[in-house]
């Protein structure tokens, strides 16, 4: 790489475009626009990022000081809203932008980071973080890590580690915390060392109906599924019923009902055996399907 | 005298960086990575000391770097080696091990020639450092 600051003096032009398609972050932002439906705060974010990274790596090209970003990043948001998901994208990204060497995603949770006896939480946790090397550390709901309400809770051990970490081994791994938004706002603010060590925050905004409805569409198509006319309205409706009610969680709600509405729909169609069956019916997810759900129940009365 | 056992030990010691590179052949190959120790370098020893887990679920070497850094400040002035196991059926067997560390002073062995009947002799090497007790041999 010697020589690229040689052959480049200050005003010599850098092929940008040539940069940008040759680290093929085109395609995973595409696939990222395309796979995942609204969430633009969260896309234009990841954009961002990604943009930072590509000029990060053309200034390392042309040994430009900087030293290595720090890249570690917290996700916030409501259960279902595709914290995960993207978190994977980014692994990717990552990795095509050399910021990590392998790109595989290592998904925790307090559980396998936290023992449970004394001296059982650092090696537990070192073990993860040995795994996560040359990737991404994605820790799920990092909130239950720390504990105010038992001073001797062993999540403050599985901090303490994951600090250093974060700190001394920067080029080695990301660390991705994820949780809903109140509750990451408590633990930063009672752990003010992981909210310095965190480049970027995200939050991931509620899914709008429209979009809930693209999404149900999305997931159907993927199982080789598809609405009726009228179940498509149907499901709309539903929609915005079970978004007034308590435990709603986005996508992961849509999901679930989409999987009950097999159940009904598998159900209806084995109830008449000797009915002629066709390839249309089979893939059909009709309005009565998603009409018996108990959200129209509670509905009536 | 320098111990020879294992892979590239008639070659310098190797670097970090080239340790590192050939941990991660092992690691792409889902060889199981083990880190072992000990201070009874005697070539029948087949029994050293595993430091730690055998490593067989990492994706990359820094890992394994890491422990190995871990195990040298502990044990800087022992033979430490790191072993290779594959255990895709077949084979089940360990593919590559090689030392990654030696004591400062290297003892050497010493040969003992037994004379016994008929003219005849029997060899024993023996490592000068295996006659102190456990833990003192080095440093």
């Amino acid at each position: 790489m010697g020589e690229a600051a040689a052959v480049l003096p200050e005003t010599g032009v850098i092929d940008l475009r040539q940069e940008f398609e040759s680290a093929g972050i085109g395609e995973v932002l595409e696939k990222l626009d395309h796979e995942l439906v609204g969430l633009a705060p969260v896309k234009a974010r990841i954009k961002e990022i990604a943009s930072l990274l590509l000029i990060e790596r053309i200034r390392a090209k042309l040994q430009l000081a900087g030293g290595a970003p720090t890249l570690h990043m917290s996700f916030t948001g409501n259960p279902g809203t595709g914290k995960t998901t993207v978190a994977l994208r980014m692994a990717d990204i990552l990795h095509r932008l050399g910021f990590v060497r392998r790109g595989h995603l290592v998904a925790v949770t307090r559980d396998d980071l936290v023992g449970q006896y004394i001296g059982h939480t650092a090696p537990k946790t070192k073990e993860v973080v040995k795994r996560a090397m040359g990737g991404v550390l994605f820790i799920d709901e990092a909130y239950y890590l720390y504990r105010p309400e038992n001073e001797r809770d062993y999540g403050q051990e599985a901090i303490e580690i994951l600090l250093q970490i974060m700190e001394n081994q920067r080029d080695d791994l990301v660390v991705i915390l994820a949780g809903y938004g109140d509750r990451m706002d408590t633990f930063f603010s009672s752990n003010p060392g992981f909210r310095s060590r965190i480049a970027h925050h995200v939050d991931f905004p509620d899914y709008g109906e429209a979009e809930l409805l693209q999404i149900a569409e999305i997931m159907l198509e993927n199982q080789s599924y598809k609405f009726s006319a009228a179940a498509r309205d149907a499901f709309a409706r539903y929609i915005a019923l079970r978004k007034t009610q308590p435990h709603f969680s986005n996508a992961r709600s849509i999901r679930n009902a989409l999987d009950r509405a097999r159940l009904r729909q598998a159900n209806r169609l084995v109830a008449d055996l000797d009915r002629p069956l066709t390839a249309r019916d089979i893939i059909t997810i009709e309005a009565p399907d998603i009409l018996a759900s108990r959200v129209f129940a509670k509905d009536d009365s | 005298m320098r111990v020879t056992q294992g892979c590239y030990s008639f070659l310098p010691d190797l670097t970090d960086e080239q340790i590192k590179t050939q941990l991660q052949y092992c690691l792409d190959r889902s060889w199981g990575v083990n880190i072992e120790v000990t201070d009874d370098p005697h070539p029948r020893n087949t029994y050293w000391e595993m430091w730690g887990q055998p490593m067989f679920d990492l994706k990359d070497a820094a890992g394994v770097i890491a422990e190995l850094t871990a195990c040298r400040k502990s044990f800087g002035d022992r033979y430490i080696r790191i072993s290779a196991f594959d255990s895709s059926h077949g084979w089940e067997s360990v593919k590559l091990s090689f030392i990654v560390n030696r004591p400062a002073e290297e003892g050497g062995f010493f040969l003992e020639r037994q004379e016994i009947e008929g003219r005849m002799i029997r060899y024993t090497t023996r490592p000068y450092s295996s006659q102190l007790p456990e833990g003192q041999r080095y440093g």
